[in-house]
């Protein structure tokens, strides 16, 4: 009952976190210089002025916000600026399927290969596993996903002929592999890092050297016994994780010709394109702070002793 | 304090994997200062007999050419240059602000720390790359402000350790002793608390420059960072994608080195680390 109740009110609390990332990225993106239809150049003074009207942006700064919000409020993110055939509520629910399902994806590899991976190097500590695991994740973290995408295109792609360098067509799982693997590599390399470090310790701790001395094979005592206090940190990480992958995933799905949502946030800011970048933003948000939801309730799971009051 | 660089001298090296990144990012530092003064090519100068030319062809272009007939040797140390510029400064830049912001926070304590926290966790809940975006889009594109804009988002991290650390200070005997002599909160701050936070400080930062370079290049990668005719390993890497196809090198040249950088510099800051016994970030 406790625990609902603290669910419901961290639920509560994101409603004005979210409220102030709005207003803050609102009057942001309308304190930058230049506006949405200066890309049109050949427009006659009277037009400017009906599309501005017709966008409300002729009304003063506050009037547009509390238009924004009230719109907001009712599940309406606005027409785009600069696709005008388009509402933001379209653009978005085209893309984030296709960006859902890559950062899922990725995610998931991340951190199922980089537990199994950490705990391994935690096994076998100081072999040739753990040097080469960690020299890996070192390698994952360091190296950034715009040189490392354009390095197995040209490895798989033209080289190699295994792989397509870019495209996207539904259902073809080719398509995915290397934005995948390049999207979940650098996560992937600090899961194995934190879930070496926690098993380390824990398999030092009395509860394993006791059920190792009643003979319990080591195989249960690290799936069964360990490896859920060892998840702790990782936990953690997975809310940075996410917002990890939503940067990766920015430069990835352009490289790689990706129609998901990540290309908007980049277009919409150059083109002051304020609706979508406001969209995204909110997206994004969204996205971040159910994730912190879903780590708390993951630290549940792992270690029951934890209790959440207040 | 004092001892504090004894001890790191002597872990470190003990530690050969982080000595030898050391020397791979002085390596690559020199080479970035000198490299460009012996060449007989600028960074800018345009080769009309070889435009996209191989690398160890004609008219000593070791590394080859780009597309415009620049010498790729000479463009990627220029860029490398800019790289680790931006790195140090914005590093700096966020080092410093993190230090003030989590110091002020943990010792004024109370109602300040709790909106202070809040705060930052409400630019936490933000993606970076969003605000690192419209700042750059603000500020325009290739300005010195670049530095500021990537600055200005990474102390967030710094700042809670910082905080961290200053709430355990609070509480030990000299800082009471120092109130007691009637130290101002001002001078304790600056006397007493922030050089005892600086080890953990430095461990972190060295750790923050790859961040710094990465967001730079990714800024530049997506056409928002340094500008034409000066380059960026970002930039580098944006301009080989498009041509990796017919002429791989202009890609290989700078992803490598940027890589190679970033590597070392993680190495080397892991190593620092462990050899100061700091916490996993």
């Amino acid at each position: 009952m406790r625990t609902i109740r603290y669910f419901l009110g961290r639920l509560c609390g994101a409603v004005p976190t979210l409220f102030a990332i709005v207003t803050i990225s609102f009057f942001l993106m309308r304190a930058v210089p230049g506006g949405p239809l200066d890309q049109e150049k050949n427009l006659a003074p009277e037009v400017v002025a009906n599309l501005e009207a017709a966008y409300g942006l002729d009304q003063p700064l506050w009037r547009q916000y509390v238009r924004y919000l009230g719109k907001l409020a009712h599940g309406d993110f606005g027409p785009s600026f600069r696709y005008p055939d388009f509402s933001v509520t379209d653009l978005i629910a085209q893309g984030l399927p296709v960006s859902l399902t890559l950062g899922a994806a990725a995610m998931l590899i991340a951190v199922g290969v980089g537990t199994a991976l950490g705990t391994l190097a935690a096994l076998r500590r100081r072999s040739w596993v753990d040097h080469l695991v960690m020299t890996l994740a070192v390698a994952g973290i360091a190296i950034p996903s715009f040189v490392l995408l354009p390095f197995l295109g040209l490895l798989f792609g033209i080289h190699l002929h295994w792989l397509p360098v870019a495209g996207w067509e539904p259902g073809a799982w080719r398509d995915v592999v290397l934005p995948v693997a390049v999207l979940c590599l650098s996560p992937l390399g600090i899961v194995a890092r934190l879930t070496r470090a926690s098993m380390q310790e824990v398999l030092g701790s009395g509860f394993v050297r006791t059920a190792l001395a009643k003979g319990l094979p080591l195989r249960t005592v690290v799936l069964r016994h360990a490896l859920r206090p060892a998840l702790m940190p990782v936990a953690g990480y997975l809310a940075p994780a996410v917002a990890a992958i939503m940067t990766g995933s920015l430069v990835v799905e352009t490289i790689a010709g990706i129609p998901g949502i990540g290309r908007y946030l980049v277009q919409g800011a150059l083109n002051r394109d304020y609706t979508l970048v406001l969209g995204m933003v909110i997206v994004y948000s969204t996205l971040l702070i159910g994730m912190g939801l879903v780590v708390d309730a993951l630290y549940l799971w792992l270690d029951p002793r934890i209790r959440f009051d207040s | 304090m004092s001892a504090l660089p004894f001890v790191a001298r002597r872990g470190l090296r003990a530690n050969r994997v982080a000595m030898s990144a050391c020397g791979v990012i002085l390596a690559i530092a020199l080479l970035a200062l000198v490299g460009p003064l012996v060449s007989p090519h600028r960074f800018d100068a345009l080769d009309y007999a070889a435009i996209a030319a191989p690398p160890g062809s004609a008219n000593a272009h070791w590394f080859g050419t780009d597309r415009l007939g620049r010498d790729l040797y000479v463009r990627t140390l220029a860029g490398t240059r800019i790289s680790l510029a931006i790195g140090v400064f914005a590093t700096l830049i966020s080092v410093t602000v993190g230090v003030c912001y989590g110091a002020i926070a943990g010792f004024a304590g109370g109602r300040v720390d709790q909106f202070m926290m809040r705060l930052l966790e409400i630019l936490s809940g933000l993606p970076l790359i969003f605000l690192v975006i419209l700042l750059s889009v603000a500020f325009g594109r290739g300005a010195v402000l670049l530095f500021v804009s990537i600055g200005a988002v990474g102390w967030l991290t710094t700042a809670r350790i910082v905080r961290g650390e200053t709430l355990s200070l609070r509480r030990r005997e000299f800082i009471e002793a120092a109130l007691a002599g009637g130290a101002t909160p001002g001078r304790i701050l600056r006397r007493h608390i922030i050089p005892n936070v600086l080890g953990s400080v430095i461990v972190y930062a060295t750790l923050t420059v790859p961040q710094m370079i990465l967001f730079e290049s990714f800024l530049s990668f997506l056409g928002l960072g340094i500008q034409e005719p000066h380059a960026s390993l970002g930039t580098l890497v944006a301009d080989g994608a498009r041509e990796m196809e017919v002429a791989p090198w202009i890609l290989l040249v700078p992803g490598t080195l940027l890589a190679l950088l970033l590597f070392a510099f993680n190495l080397f800051g892991d190593g620092l680390r462990d050899a100061l016994g700091a916490p996993e970030r």
